[in-house]
């Protein structure tokens, strides 16, 4: 899930060289989308096409009215520019919706856990979201590795002359390449939905994540987007698991169980701090 | 004098003005609006150092907003209950001791901060500088001993010697006294060897290297002195709310000190004053006609920021110069 | 004969199976010129950016002023006096001719942590500074923001900078590239009476300049020099012929 964000980001930061900070924005319209679709229809497969949908009308419009100035704007204007999106979307999405979080059901297919090995139980819903990350990192690569669409855009990204010069309409093209980054927001927004409530402000802490996960990566690489989303998950989750106990062994259990939370919360920030100290364009940096 | 001086000198003075006209006419709550920009505008004065001067964009300068905050909250606290603070120190309610306590942390955080973020540049300075804010947000939210999530309560506002600062009209005078002198600070290091080296940072590091000045310890010290100054706003910040909550190290804070600096016009001397100025009223005017005024302030931003850059400052004085 | 100043002994970088530089020797005595020329793609920019280092050498040595300079970095061999100035004029655009030149001083000159004198009221800057550009020919465009300068007058502002930095040494990386005939004549004056300050390191494709100037070429193709010599013992060198100057000499 964190990977759909990032890889989404990933799209639009290193093939566009562009800081959108919006793009929670666009995680949340997804996720509304999907809520207000499902509640109207009854169901959750309709809302989820309707998140992919929105978000990417949402994407394609801000790219045409806004974004579109800022690519050869300095990193300052592009962080202003879209943070005064963020600003436009959520006051906007608070005034159409309301500030109380809509819920979303996971549909009846999904519904129930599976037993792991070891009697372990995992929700289906987990699993499929899982999957669903898995299938897009495969279908992302292929398009940028393998189709006429994939050579333009790492054709732009290299030099955004010479592909004009070629004939290309590289307008049309990055207006397509951020919805399609936009998309896999709203996508990921309509399955978090799901798990969560949904609510104005839901996208940014997951749009800090996934910016982490970016930095980690390495700008520009969808490999890196990949690795470092399963790096971050993997420190979160351990770290909310492990470190209260820890702490458990020298301190009384309540001290330990709020210090160890604490600590979970900051530790992927020090991870990223420690990997940029030593790595400081991230792990796979995509290009000096 | 140029007209970048007279307008810098009429918001100034400006400023100053305004609380005694609202005593006049018996609308104290416009001393409180008035204290307000002048604390926002110190911060993002602090700021400026960093972003305008030298080029970084710190997307965490929340942090040292919150430090300042927190210092100011956590001494207070002590200093009511009288527990000691740490080794045995008593907390205290003085608010020049606050302000020391708040920029020397701060200055040390960001000491820490900037030896790593400042190994990088562009995108992943800003990053970066973001990534560190968040982890102090977390922490001050996790952190139950003083309020979490929740924040901190300060009982009765700070004492300053001489002065009750519970009289809105001192506590204005004691932060724009606080915001004059950062602002001359800021005039003193823009044009200081310092401040041309760091500004030749700015515009072309490898010149810098060139003639043989290591672009890094430049930056570092002048994002430490920045993040002293916004602490100090803080520390103030906390004392005009007489509340403290972890919301100061959001990144929207990090954000709006930003927005500020833009707003009024990067790099300038009055840019983070103009800005506050726009920025409060129209906060203050939109606020009391609808509740979504943010969905208007990001329309006005966007359209700064596409089509008017240089904000205010450059619409009132001009393109700037520099000697 | 006199220490040289600038000595690089074997030095080698190659960029994957790019062999830039492939065994560079070369030294800068006090008192000369030494042109280093050669067709493009040779590798000059790659060798001038490992003397002033901002790339890193794979091996080889390089010594200034006495000193093995390979570990230090770009700010720190300007400060033991490599006075450089750039292919494509790089300044700091917003500050004015002036200013620029300023800043070389402040930098000779030790601190940069001074946070509260201004500079402009602090003549031992500004006079140096002055100096330096009326030395150059720029005193009427002081005040002028070097973004708004001419291209010619940016190099000459580089000229200056360096001479203000009080260099031991200048590495030139094409001053003359873009100036107009006029120019390039009176900066060709300037430098034959600058060698006497300290040596030049000069890389230029201006012929006409390298051979009124220079007291030894070296010609680098492909990353290796194929021969160091005088004027005449270059102009007709039968490898350099061959490689370089081709039919046309």
């Amino acid at each position: 899930m964190l990977f759909l964000m990032a890889a989404g980001l990933t799209l639009i930061f290193g093939v566009m060289g562009l800081i959108n900070l919006a793009h929670g924005s666009l995680f949340m319209i997804g996720a509304f989308a999907c809520a207000t679709v499902a509640a109207a229809t009854g169901s959750f497969w309709l809302g989820l096409v309707a998140s992919l949908a929105a978000a990417a009308a949402a994407g394609a419009l801000v790219e045409i009215l806004v974004i579109r100035r800022l690519y050869e704007r300095d990193h300052l204007d592009q962080v202003l520019a879209t943070f005064a999106l963020i600003l436009i979307f959520s006051e906007g999405t608070r005034w159409v919706f309301g500030s109380f979080p809509l819920y979303l059901d996971i549909p009846q297919l999904l519904s129930g856990a599976v037993h792991l090995p070891g009697g372990a139980q995992y929700p289906v819903y987990r699993l499929a979201v899982i999957g669903v990350g898995i299938a897009v990192a495969i279908g992302l690569y292929l398009l940028i590795g393998k189709t006429r669409l994939g050579m333009r855009i790492r054709a732009g990204e290299s030099d955004r002359e010479m592909i004009g010069a070629l004939g290309i309409d590289i307008g049309t093209l990055y207006t397509l390449v951020f919805a399609l980054g936009a998309a896999l927001a709203g996508l990921a927004g309509a399955m978090v939905g799901a798990l969560q409530s949904v609510q104005v402000g839901m996208g940014e802490p997951v749009l800090i994540l996934a910016f982490v996960v970016i930095v980690i990566g390495g700008i520009g690489s969808i490999k890196g987007a990949l690795i470092g989303s399963v790096l971050v998950g993997l420190t979160e989750t351990l770290g909310r698991f492990l470190l209260p106990h820890l702490f458990g062994l020298f301190m009384p259990p309540s001290d330990a169980a709020t210090v160890g939370a604490a600590l979970a919360s900051m530790l992927i920030y020090i991870v990223m701090a420690l990997i940029l100290a030593f790595r400081p364009r991230g792990l796979f940096a995509a290009s000096a | 004098m140029s007209r970048e001086t007279i307008v810098t000198a009429l918001l100034v003075l400006g400023l100053l003005a305004a609380p005694f006209a609202a005593q006049a006419m018996g609308e104290p709550f416009y001393i409180t609006l008035a204290t307000r920009i002048a604390i926002l505008a110190l911060a993002a004065t602090g700021l400026n150092i960093a972003l305008g001067l030298g080029g970084l964009v710190s997307f965490g300068h929340a942090a040292f907003f919150g430090i300042g905050g927190y210092a100011a909250g956590i001494l207070a606290t002590h200093a009511f209950n009288g527990e000691p603070l740490l080794l045995g120190l008593p907390g205290t309610n003085q608010m020049i001791v606050i302000w020391i306590a708040g920029a020397v942390i701060a200055g040390i955080v960001a000491m820490l901060i900037g030896l790593i973020s400042l190994r990088t540049s562009g995108v992943y300075f800003i990053m970066i500088t973001l990534a560190f804010a968040q982890m102090i947000y977390y922490f001050a939210i996790s952190w139950p001993a003083y309020g979490g999530e929740d924040g901190l309560s300060i009982y009765v506002r700070n004492a300053f010697p001489g002065a009750n600062t519970l009289v809105p009209m001192s506590f204005f005078l004691i932060s724009f006294a606080l915001l004059a002198a950062g602002l001359v600070l800021f005039a003193l290091i823009r044009d200081s060897r310092f401040g041309a080296a760091l500004q030749a940072g700015r515009q072309n590091e490898t010149r810098l290297a060139a003639v043989g000045i290591v672009p890094f310890r430049i930056r570092l010290a002048a994002f430490v002195v920045s993040a002293m100054m916004t602490a100090v706003a803080g520390a103030l910040f906390a004392d005009l709310n007489r509340f403290v909550s972890p919301s100061m190290f959001s990144w929207h804070m990090s954000g709006e000190l930003i927005v500020l600096i833009i707003l009024g016009g990067v790099g300038r001397l009055a840019g983070p004053l103009a800005g506050a100025i726009v920025y409060v009223l129209f906060e203050f005017a939109l606020g009391g006609i609808t509740e979504h005024w943010q969905l208007f302030l990001g329309l006005i931003l966007l359209g700064v920021v596409l089509f008017a850059r240089g904000g205010v400052m450059g619409m009132l004085a001009g393109r700037a110069r520099h000697g | 004969m006199a220490e040289p100043i600038l000595e690089i002994r074997n030095l080698k970088k190659s960029f994957g199976a790019l062999k830039a530089t492939d065994g560079v020797s070369l030294d800068l005595r006090p008192g000369e010129i030494h042109a280093l020329i050669g067709p493009n793609g040779a590798g000059k920019s790659t060798l001038i950016h490992q003397i002033a280092g901002s790339l890193k050498p794979d091996s080889g040595e390089i010594r200034f002023a006495g000193r093995d300079v390979k570990p230090l970095d770009v700010a720190a061999r300007a400060r033991l006096g490599m006075g450089r100035t750039f292919q494509v004029s790089s300044l700091a655009p917003e500050f004015s001719a002036l200013r620029n030149v300023m800043l070389a001083v402040q930098a000779r000159e030790g601190s940069s942590f001074r946070f509260f004198r201004p500079v402009m009221r602090d003549a031992s800057l500004t006079e140096p500074a002055r100096a330096a550009l009326a030395r150059v020919g720029l005193s009427d465009r002081a005040d002028v923001p070097a973004a708004e300068l001419s291209h010619g007058e940016r190099r000459q502002l580089e000229i200056a900078i360096a001479l203000a930095l009080g260099a031991r040494a200048f590495l030139l990386d094409e001053p003359m590239a873009g100036m107009g005939p006029e120019g390039s004549q009176a900066l060709t004056g300037f430098l034959d009476g600058l060698r006497r300050e300290a040596p030049i390191l000069l890389i230029e494709h201006d012929m006409d300049a390298v051979f009124a100037l220079a007291d030894r070429i070296s010609v680098l193709v492909y990353g290796r020099i194929i021969a160091t010599g005088t004027v005449d013992e270059i102009r007709n060198h039968p490898d350099v012929r061959e490689a370089y100057l081709g039919e046309g000499a």
